[in-house]
């Protein structure tokens, strides 16, 4: 198994996923430039842009079932590129904001959630001005009916709760699958909470679904 | 034609004048007359600043890169280097908040970079009028947007800083950011332009006419037109300073460069002088090879314009090809302006005509240097008195009553706190403590760090608000802690005293997250030093950083001054402002304010002398600033800092949490904060300063004798501590116990303070965040 990390020429957090794959987990990385149009290994997991070559690569691997994980801009990016219902708005204070939040797993039928129990907390740190998830009604509905929201805004306890919602996002969504449930984007950052000396290790959940996952398949 | 209007335009005097002729033997053209007035302005000469600054010691074994070149850069061991410098945007900020912040952020992080370091931590200090002020929120708003946009966009954490409120500011704000960098020793690269014919590349933004003139203006005073000047701001895209980023260090990596320089302030002109001079060569550049960004640019607004993200290279002949595909790779488009000469000038052509040549010497070395007349300001002595006893006599009544809004606020919340306290009995110091922790120079600054990305690279250990910033080395078992420090007040009331305190804060700061203190770089902001009065203030503190500098090890490796900090003829605090560094030889020994547990013993190392001068006390309570600020002895310092380090190594603490603004009552207070509402139980004796018990009582818990730091240990560990503190000969004693949900100070047997950590933590995280109530439901 091996992570391709996307890099566009304005991500950040692209070497932040490499050393929490790589030197976190011992797992093989490497960065695919956002003008390469091959994809050279299997999963990827990172920021991605519209437009850029290798994003109709992303799209064909995720139609063949290839897991795909956005984080933050990653996310943004999945919800430009359609490849994930919604959007995003400016965070409900207008401000950006970084710190840790609590998250409640509502589905561990992803790739990146199945090593979690359903309502699971976790505490990973968020850091974004445009995180507002935003989407019609009726496609909030879909989402609900079809299990599609994966992560919420929680307050320590599971408990949803408006003064935790960091940035105002429609039902406290923090992450949602495409239909398949093999495409994720969430707004946390799991990279940020892979060590003890940064202050949790919540993050590594994630991470290590995906290799739980990737086991099975 | 230049007559007397033209020159007081560009800031020169005829003095000046005269001697631009002389150096040219012959009238400047106007485009030369440009090229002189921002070089010659104090932003780019420091001609009133350089024979003070010359003072200060700058060398050590620890010293890769002093002051001289786009940032200092000190050893950390495995064979690298912590390339990293203090810049002021105070000016640009005043007018266009948000840009200039932002701004001022971009230009720290490409002096930092073009060392051939990667730009891995940011902290800022602000100083801004009282925040009940008018304007005042919109500005600290558009300045903490400014620097999260620009920060954030970037990626490059925000990982400290403070913030102080002071009426003195409120027309005329400080900016200063601080960018820390690090790159192997072996690949640091410089600032110069040598060898002949070697070619001369400009990357970046295209130049336009914004800015031009910034360093000039920096360099004047403020008055009401000063709005007028907004064009003089330039704007900032982080976005393009991310791709010359990556491209420069990719860049760096190939031997094709020679040198590097970021165009700044006074931009072209300063970027080629400078290089050019530090190589000891000429430059040649064609103004119409130049990128830009709007059409019928003269040669003097290409060479003045200050458009943000732009590099100036040069490039070994032959080995063009190589840099231009990185460059490519990235989507810049590095353009050949010009080439290397070996005549020392700096020759400005515009297809094919020469339309200024001026020896690269006079704009620098030779540029005019100042002995400004200094005379001690007359306030001084005024203000230093501190009348206890007549203060005392109206304290028996009960708290003055400071005037206007800041006190009706502070009024307001202390009863909503004591109504909130219940069962507690509100004793005097109750209130006043809370109302400390509600002033917003004391109060969490969350508010505004949790704007700041101070999470992304994954190496901040000590995010802001618990401490010096601390981020780990990736690659090593080590991290830096970082600290800026200031205070305004102090400097104001004696700035020799008060500079050496803000050293000495910076380093006790690093030293309390267990990491020995490394080097320093300064922003020195001021009034208008043509008055002699300013002019004394400047070198007095000068002295006391010098003086602090050398007895704690930590050389200044560069930094800014910034003068002319003044609106309407008032000047701003004397306001030196430290950046400290420092080594912590194992990241996960790393140390923070909170207090760990229940049960650890609280430890006071140090002593106080209840001194209230200048303090934060007397500021809030009674309106008041005045008096000597504290007495710092910096053996006793030197020891303590010694100590911190030691004692961090051995793991012999659990906490350390510095004693500044507020005095000892705030620290322990602060030491409870974001525990998850752990108290604690400490006893203290009085010192006797007064005849007035409360007086007394107060200096006790609200006076802010320097050199003392609260740390927290296990039982088990109280002996070794004590142990070390005897032979270090710092003075430790055992003050109390974390535990309960309620701070309680007694003096002397007495019960003084018991305050629930709930409603002081509400107090205290609130002091700014209620000014910005949300207002969207």
């Amino acid at each position: 198994m091996r992570f391709g990390i996307v890099v566009f020429p304005g991500s950040n957090c692209d070497e932040d996923a490499y050393h929490a794959v790589r030197d976190v987990f011992g797992l093989d990385a490497e960065y695919l430039w956002h003008k390469d149009a091959d994809l050279k290994g299997a999963l990827r997991t990172g920021a991605m842009a519209r437009f850029s070559p290798i994003m109709s690569q992303v799209r064909a691997f995720a139609e063949q079932g290839g897991p795909v994980l956005g984080i933050c801009n990653g996310f943004q990016i999945l919800l430009e590129a359609g490849m994930l219902p919604g959007a995003m708005l400016r965070n409900r204070e207008l401000k950006y904001r970084c710190e840790h939040v609590h998250l409640r797993v509502e589905h561990t039928d992803t790739p990146f959630t199945c090593a979690a129990a359903p309502g699971h907390i976790l505490r990973i740190p968020i850091g974004h001005g445009e995180g507002n998830y935003f989407a019609a009604p009726d496609v909030l509905d879909r989402l609900e009916a079809n299990r599609q929201v994966i992560l919420r805004y929680t307050d320590p306890e599971g408990r949803l709760a408006d003064a935790w919602n960091p940035n105002g996002s429609a039902n406290a969504i923090a992450s949602v699958c495409n239909e398949s449930r093999n495409v994720v984007g969430m707004m946390p950052h799991p990279e940020r909470a892979c060590e003890p000396l940064l202050g949790g290790v919540d993050g590594r959940l994630i991470f290590e679904s995906v290799v739980t996952a990737m086991a099975i398949r | 034609m230049i007559d007397g209007p033209v020159l007081e335009r560009h800031g020169l005097t005829r003095d000046e004048y005269e001697r631009i002729v002389q150096f040219l033997g012959r009238a400047p053209n106007i485009t030369e007359l440009g090229i002189f007035s921002v070089m010659w302005s104090e932003h780019c000469s420091y001609k009133s600043s350089r024979v003070h600054l010359k003072t200060l010691p700058t060398e050590g074994p620890q010293v890769v890169q002093g002051p001289g070149e786009n940032a200092g850069a000190i050893d950390i061991g495995d064979g690298l280097a912590a390339v990293f410098k203090i810049e002021s945007h105070n000016h640009p900020s005043f007018i266009e908040p948000y840009q200039g912040a932002a701004t001022g952020v971009g230009g720290i992080i490409r002096d930092i970079f073009t060392m051939g370091a990667r730009p891995i931590a940011l902290l800022n200090s602000l100083r801004f009028g009282p925040l009940h002020g008018p304007g005042t929120r919109r500005l600290l708003e558009g300045v903490v947007a400014g620097i999260a946009g620009y920060g954030n966009s970037i990626g490059i954490p925000t990982v400290g800083g403070e913030i102080a409120f002071e009426p003195a500011y409120a027309g005329n704000p400080l900016v200063n950011v601080f960018c820390l960098g690090i790159v192997k020793r072996s690949d640091i690269v410089k600032g110069v332009a040598s060898g002949a014919g070697n070619s001369v590349y400009y990357v970046g933004a295209k130049t336009g006419r914004d800015g031009i003139h910034g360093a000039t203006m920096a360099s004047a005073e403020f008055d009401d037109k000063s709005a007028e000047k907004r064009p003089a701001v330039q704007v900032g895209d982080p976005f393009m300073e991310k791709l010359l980023l990556e491209a420069c260090l990719e860049v760096m990596k190939s031997d094709a460069l020679i040198g590097i320089q970021d165009m700044g302030a006074a931009g072209l002109t300063c970027s080629s002088t400078e290089m050019g001079s530090r190589g000891g060569a000429g430059i040649e550049i064609d103004v119409a090879q130049v990128p830009q960004r709007e059409t019928g640019m003269t040669p003097y607004e290409i060479m003045l314009s200050e458009s943000q993200e732009r590099m100036l290279l040069v490039v070994k002949r032959g080995r063009e090809a190589d840099v231009e595909r990185i460059f490519d790779k990235w989507d810049l488009h590095a353009v050949r302006v010009g080439e290397v000469t070996n005549d020392g000038m700096l020759r400005v052509k515009q297809a094919g005509s020469v339309v200024a040549e001026i020896p690269n010497r006079a704009l620098t070395d030779e540029a005019p240097v100042y002995h400004r007349a200094m005379r001690e300001p007359d306030y001084l002595h005024e203000v230093q008195r501190l009348d206890l006893d007549a203060l005392g006599s109206h304290v028996v009544a009960g708290r003055l009553r400071a005037g206007g809004a800041t006190a009706t606020r502070a009024e307001a919340r202390m009863e909503n706190a004591r109504a909130e306290a219940g069962a507690v009995q509100p004793g005097e110091s109750n209130a006043v403590l809370l109302s400390l922790l509600a002033s917003p120079t004391i109060g969490s600054k969350r508010w505004v760090y949790r704007q700041y990305d101070h999470m992304v690279r994954t190496n901040t250990i000590n995010v802001p608000g618990f401490g010096a910033g601390v981020v780990r080395i990736k690659g090593t078992s080590r991290a830096l802690a970082l600290s800026v420090d200031g205070n305004g007040r102090y400097c104001y009331l004696d700035p020799y005293r008060g500079a050496m305190l803000a050293v000495a804060e910076a380093a006790r700061n690093v030293a309390c997250a267990g990491a020995r203190p490394l080097g320093a770089t300064n922003c020195l902001n001021f009034g208008n030093p043509e008055r002699p009065a300013i002019m004394w203030q400047f070198a007095k503190a000068v002295e006391g950083i010098g003086a602090a500098c050398r007895a704690l090890n930590v050389p200044i490796t560069g930094g800014n001054v910034s003068l002319y900090n003044e609106t309407d003829g008032k000047a701003i605090y004397p306001t030196p402002v430290i950046g400290v560094v420092g080594l912590l030889e194992h990241a996960d020994r790393v140390l923070g304010r909170r207090f760990r547990r229940a049960g650890d013993e609280v430890v006071l190392l140090g002593e106080g002398h209840g001194e209230l001068g200048g303090s934060e006390y007397l500021k809030v309570e009674h309106g008041m600033v005045r008096g000597l600020p504290p007495a710092l002895n910096l053996d006793v310092e030197r020891s303590l800092q010694d100590l911190l380090v030691a004692l961090a190594a051995e793991g012999l603490i659990e906490s350390a949490h510095d004693c500044s603004d507020g005095g000892l009552a705030v620290t322990l207070a602060e030491c409870c904060f974001d525990t998850g509402a752990i108290g604690a139980d400490v006893s203290i004796s009085r010192t006797g300063i007064s005849q007035n018990e409360t007086l007394n009582t107060a200096a006790a818990l609200f006076g802010e004798s320097s050199s003392r730091v609260i740390v927290s240990a296990r039982p088990g560990q109280v002996a070794a501590i004590l142990d070390r503190a005897a032979a270090g000969n710092v003075p430790a004693r055992v003050i109390g116990r974390v535990g309960g949900d309620a701070l309680r100070i007694a003096i002397d047997g007495q019960l003084v303070i018991e305050v629930a950590i709930d409603d002081a933590e509400r107090a205290w995280t609130s002091a700014i965040e209620h000014y910005f109530a949300r207002r969207v439901a």
